[in-house]
């Protein structure tokens, strides 16, 4: 099976510091890849060029066999990324960052909140929260309201950076189980962490970028 | 499939403008300071009709670009530290028209009400009652400009701290047509001359800054995004 992702020969350089280069991989449906490395070692970077928020200073990202230059539409229509700036408006309420999400991810332009964005909000243990604005919320309940997202959006292809960020045991266990679904469903994830997972996925990788020199 | 170019657009408005509506103060305190800015001024230069309305059109419009101005920091500031504008980037649909809505709801909240209040205005700075009509009108035709340049400054200035007095720098030269094309249209209104010139080419400058500023806007955010 061609995989779904892959990236050729990417090199990025940041500040005259050379973060990777020369990097190749491929994540295929049902593939989970770990970026793991240090402080500084470029994982964010990374996570941000294969999403195509940055270019990479060499080398070629690849949805479905097609460069990421000319066929940005289509990666996007399939893509959910979460960075480490969750995306929740601070004076909105859990319910409506909810639905507003809703409604970026899955193309539906419903406004008020549905049955399925309270189930979301029972599903990560934010009900009796939805009324008050998220700005008054623990930092790990914002990070919850963002996870929503993976229960609402039909995309195939996951970029999650430090996704277990702020999470309670709990809340990491019902991530560990979205991202099975997710795995079995055929989809596939790229994440970033610094703790090692704490269970086995079948089709798990796990690729280390190490501090390089300077360029 | 994922949100439309025109659905998009409405839901950036739609967004804008609950979150506006949680924090009035950010978008109220602009209008409130140009409020005080004429009322004051017949405080300062004495209730004289002949003076008031010789300079109102000038003090309008002159207190117009600066409140303008004064909330332009937040068109995208908040989008860009909370993380709102990546998503917004990694839409499938082209960016400027992201930029388009954005332009619309910063306008829905501080370029609409000045409309609105322009015939107070008016009554405050002693402008005759014929002149009202083209003073609506001026500022109807000539806020969007203010909005649609000012998301470029407000883009291209995303990752200085503090970029008020940056913004202003870099929009100033370019918002003085629109001051000088808008106050001749009102003193002419005010002498009972046709003013439609003036009035047409604010709206040419107008839609051509609606129709370019959102793709500088979006190549501007690429730039600032990482």
């Amino acid at each position: 099976m061609p995989p779904l992702l892959h990236a050729e020969q990417l090199t990025s350089i940041r500040a005259e510091r050379c973060l990777f280069a020369g990097l190749s991989f491929a994540v295929s449906g049902g593939e989970l890849l770990q970026v793991v490395g240090q402080n500084g070692s470029g994982k964010s970077t990374l996570l941000g060029i294969l999403a195509g928020l940055a270019s990479p200073d060499e080398g070629q990202v690849y949805y479905q066999q097609q460069a990421l230059t000319t066929h940005r539409e289509a990666f996007y229509q399939d893509l959910l990324f979460l960075g480490h700036k969750a995306a929740v408006k601070a004076s909105l309420s859990a319910l409506e960052n909810v639905a507003l999400q809703r409604q970026l991810d899955c193309g539906d332009s419903q406004p008020a909140p549905t049955e399925q964005d309270w189930d979301n909000l029972a599903q990560l243990d934010l009900l009796g929260l939805e009324e008050l604005p998220a700005a008054q919320l623990s930092a790990g309940q914002q990070r919850r309201i963002a996870l929503c997202r993976l229960w609402s959006s039909p995309a195939k292809v996951w970029i999650l950076d430090e996704p277990f960020t702020a999470l309670d045991q709990a809340g990491i266990e019902l991530l560990h189980q979205r991202i099975d679904q997710h795995l079995a469903a055929g989809g596939c994830v790229v994440l970033t962490s610094h703790q090692p997972l704490l269970w086995q996925p079948q089709n798990y990788r796990t690729l280390t970028l190490q501090a390089q020199g300077v360029a | 499939m994922k949100l439309s170019s025109l659905s998009l657009i409405m839901w950036v408005i739609r967004r804008d403008l609950r979150v506006a509506n949680r924090q009035r103060s950010e978008w109220l305190n602009p209008l409130i300071f140009l409020l005080m800015v004429i009322t004051l001024f017949p405080l300062g230069v004495g209730p004289g009709e002949q003076i008031l309305s010789r300079i109102a059109p000038g003090i309008i419009w002159v207190a117009a670009l600066l409140s303008g101005l004064l909330g332009l920091d937040r068109l995208l500031r908040e989008d860009y530290e909370d993380g709102s504008l990546e998503q917004l980037v990694l839409q499938p649909v082209s960016l400027s028209m992201t930029g388009l809505g954005k332009i619309v709801a910063h306008w829905l909240l501080s370029g609409l009400p000045l409309v609105i209040l322009a015939p107070l205005f008016g009554l405050l700075l002693s402008v005759p009652v014929s002149a009202w009509w083209v003073l609506t009108l001026s500022l109807l035709l000539g806020t969007p400009m203010i909005s649609a340049l000012g998301a470029i400054g407000a883009a291209l200035t995303l990752q200085a701290r503090r970029s008020g007095t940056l913004v202003s720098l870099i929009l100033l030269p370019l918002l003085i047509p629109l001051l000088i094309f808008a106050t001749s249209a009102i003193e002419a209104a005010a002498m009972g001359l046709p003013a439609n010139g003036q009035l047409a080419i604010i709206a040419a400058m107008s839609v051509l800054a609606l129709t370019l500023s959102p793709l500088a806007m979006a190549a501007a955010i690429r730039m600032s995004i990482r």
